[in-house]
């Protein structure tokens, strides 16, 4: 179990990078992109793809990259061209990819057995360096043996590509199209008076976050040397269950400080799960519904604390009130 | 500067809510000319604006700025040359992105947007320095978010971030309508201390008959859609809000007497 516990975290800290694609979306253009569930998918099929057919697989992972980013634009399209609500352009690009990446792959999975994949190449790598041991010794010595991975390279690897998307996308963020694009997520009229073309930004906003999405699904797809079409059901809500959790959990004071807790966000929820399909009365395919109640719970929650308090708050004044107002009415008496 | 021929617009063309919004405007402005604008309500004031900003396109007629005929360009196209402030002073700036990042934006809006840096060293430095030019001390809250700003100093900021890149055309949309009288007043200080400074080009629109006159050298008066009068600079310095009534009340009475005619 313990060894769950770690996978969980090497597994969150891939599906953070989908998540900071969900956090450009929903948070940065406030656009609920439904997308997310079938370019994930795209960016897994495509990379897989490829990898069984030979190619090098970071070329690959780049691929499916631009594959998501391409599926974010049609989407934007949809909404800003043909005029179709938010939702609904999503979730029309949602099922229109779902047979397209059955195409890509020619089949509805593709399983990566005898293929090197770009995580193989990295933790071959890692092993070769001979560092494992230490850091197992050092697991040892604290008492944490039963933790241990298979290797460290890839637990490595992915926290530093993943804290360079998240340091690539802070500083995206403070150009002056990222400027542009946060604008036109918060103020769309403001934001053409000062000559931007929303639907531009719009367009390209969508393209980087599925664009990210896709990449962490090709990433996905290495670790676990399959693709599936039905691996992202649901994803679009483990995307804003990190981001919500992440934010309730880290806050949100500056755009480094929510990535950061987006990242968190992601990492929170994979041992949640893990945790909570420990209990016997669970089984796996509770998973959706385990993430459906995290992100209610999550929504509803804070609100729920936020009116309990005005109410003890108002309770107390209107006590106090009460007491003014015998005491003065008790000193009339006498 | 600015010329408007032969502008038309309709709302809802051939239903039953069929409304003339603009007749025929003919408007032309020269460079540092400063309009005021009156009217009564659904004069066609605010379809002005939105004709020359170019968030309606006019049915027949053009709009031209600087001999640029701008009439086909989308309002993001026209917004490099057109600075805005609207009645509401939550629309003018974004409130969840801080002062200088708003800003940033605004200096980026004859620009090509590139992927530098939106706010440098040397950008921070003379924002700080327009900034001061409010006494608002926003020159200290750089790095605070506007939302949290009041109404008065939001519209401040967006009277600032309209002007400061020096555009061809300021267009002021009741912009001191949403605020209470002392702030109005410093924004309508504001705006003429910031419109003598760039020599802007301006057209306000007010409902304050005595704003309307204190401010701008020309006047235009509106109803249904027509500019039904204009006053030259220097009928307009001997103008006072009596003779303007007047002459609404004239050209009023003669539109009803017009009403009556149709009716009987």
């Amino acid at each position: 179990m313990p060894f769950a516990i770690f996978g969980a975290f090497e597994s969150g800290i891939i599906y953070a990078i989908m998540a900071l694609g969900v956090y450009l979306s929903f948070r940065v253009l406030d656009f609920p992109d439904l997308t997310v569930d079938g370019s994930f998918v795209t960016g897994a099929a495509v990379a897989a793809i490829l990898i069984f057919n030979g190619y090098n697989p970071f070329l690959a992972t780049i691929i499916a990259f631009i594959a998501g980013f391409i599926a974010g634009c049609v989407t934007g399209l949809l909404h800003t061209k043909g005029k179709i609500n938010p939702l609904l352009s999503g979730i029309l690009m949602m099922i229109a990819l779902y047979s397209i990446n059955i195409r890509i792959m020619g089949k509805s999975n593709v399983a990566l057995l005898n293929q090197e994949s770009g995580l193989d190449i990295v933790s071959g790598w890692w092993d070769s360096l001979g560092l494992n041991a230490p850091f197992n010794a050092l697991f040892n010595m604290v008492g944490w043996g039963e933790f241990l991975p298979k290797t460290w390279g890839i637990f490595f690897f992915m926290i530093v590509v993943t804290f360079f998307i998240k340091w690539l996308t802070d500083r995206f963020l403070k150009t002056e199209v990222g400027l542009a694009i946060r604008a036109t997520g918060n103020n769309k009229k403001m934001i053409r008076s000062f000559s931007a073309n929303t639907d531009l930004f719009i367009i390209l906003g969508l393209g980087l976050s599925n664009a990210l999405v896709a990449f962490s699904g090709a990433l996905i797809a290495q670790l676990t040397s399959f693709a599936d079409v039905g691996m992202g059901i649901g994803m679009i809500i483990i995307g804003l269950a990190s981001v919500i959790i992440g934010e309730a959990l880290f806050g949100t004071k500056s755009i480094a400080r929510t990535t950061l807790a987006v990242i968190g966000g992601a990492i929170v929820y994979r041992i949640v799960v893990t945790l909570a399909l420990r209990a016997d009365f669970l089984k796996t395919s509770d998973m959706k519904l385990i993430t459906a109640s995290i992100v209610i719970i999550a929504l509803v929650l804070p609100k729920i604390i936020d009116n309990q308090k005005a109410r003890q708050l108002k309770k107390k004044k209107n006590a106090e009130r009460m007491a003014t107002v015998q005491m003065a009415s008790a000193g009339k008496d006498e | 500067m600015l010329e408007l021929n032969h502008v038309h617009k309709v709302f809802n063309e051939g239903t039953l809510d069929e409304k003339i919004a603009l007749e025929h405007i003919d408007l032309s402005l020269k460079p540092g000319d400063f309009v005021t604008v009156i009217g009564s309500n659904g004069a066609g004031k605010s379809t002005l604006m939105n004709v020359i900003s170019g968030a309606l396109s006019p049915d027949i007629g053009t709009v031209t700025i600087q001999d640029t005929n701008v009439t086909p360009f989308p309002e993001y196209k026209r917004s490099k040359l057109i600075g805005r402030v609207f009645q509401d002073p939550m629309a003018g700036t974004a409130p969840e992105m801080t002062i200088e990042e708003n800003l940033a934006i605004a200096y980026a809006r004859n620009k090509k947007r590139t992927l530098k840096r939106g706010v440098t060293k040397k950008r921070k430095a003379f924002f700080k320095e327009s900034l001061e030019s409010l006494h608002l001390g926003l020159e200290d809250r750089l790095n605070a978010k506007v939302g949290l700003l009041s109404g008065g100093e939001r519209q401040a900021l967006s009277l600032l971030m309209a002007t400061f890149t020096e555009p061809s055309i300021l267009l002021l949309d009741e912009h001191t309508a949403a605020l209470d009288p002392s702030r109005a007043e410093l924004i309508t200080n504001l705006t003429s201390e910031i419109v003598e400074k760039y020599h802007l080009t301006t057209l306000m629109v007010t409902h304050n008959m005595q704003q309307a006159l204190d401010l701008g050298n020309r006047l235009i008066m509106m109803d249904k859609g027509q500019i039904i009068l204009e006053v030259s600079e220097e009928e307009k310095k001997e103008l006072t809000i009596e003779t303007l009534l007047e002459e609404f009340q004239k050209i009023r009475g003669e539109q009803m007497v017009n009403d009556r005619a149709l009716l009987s």
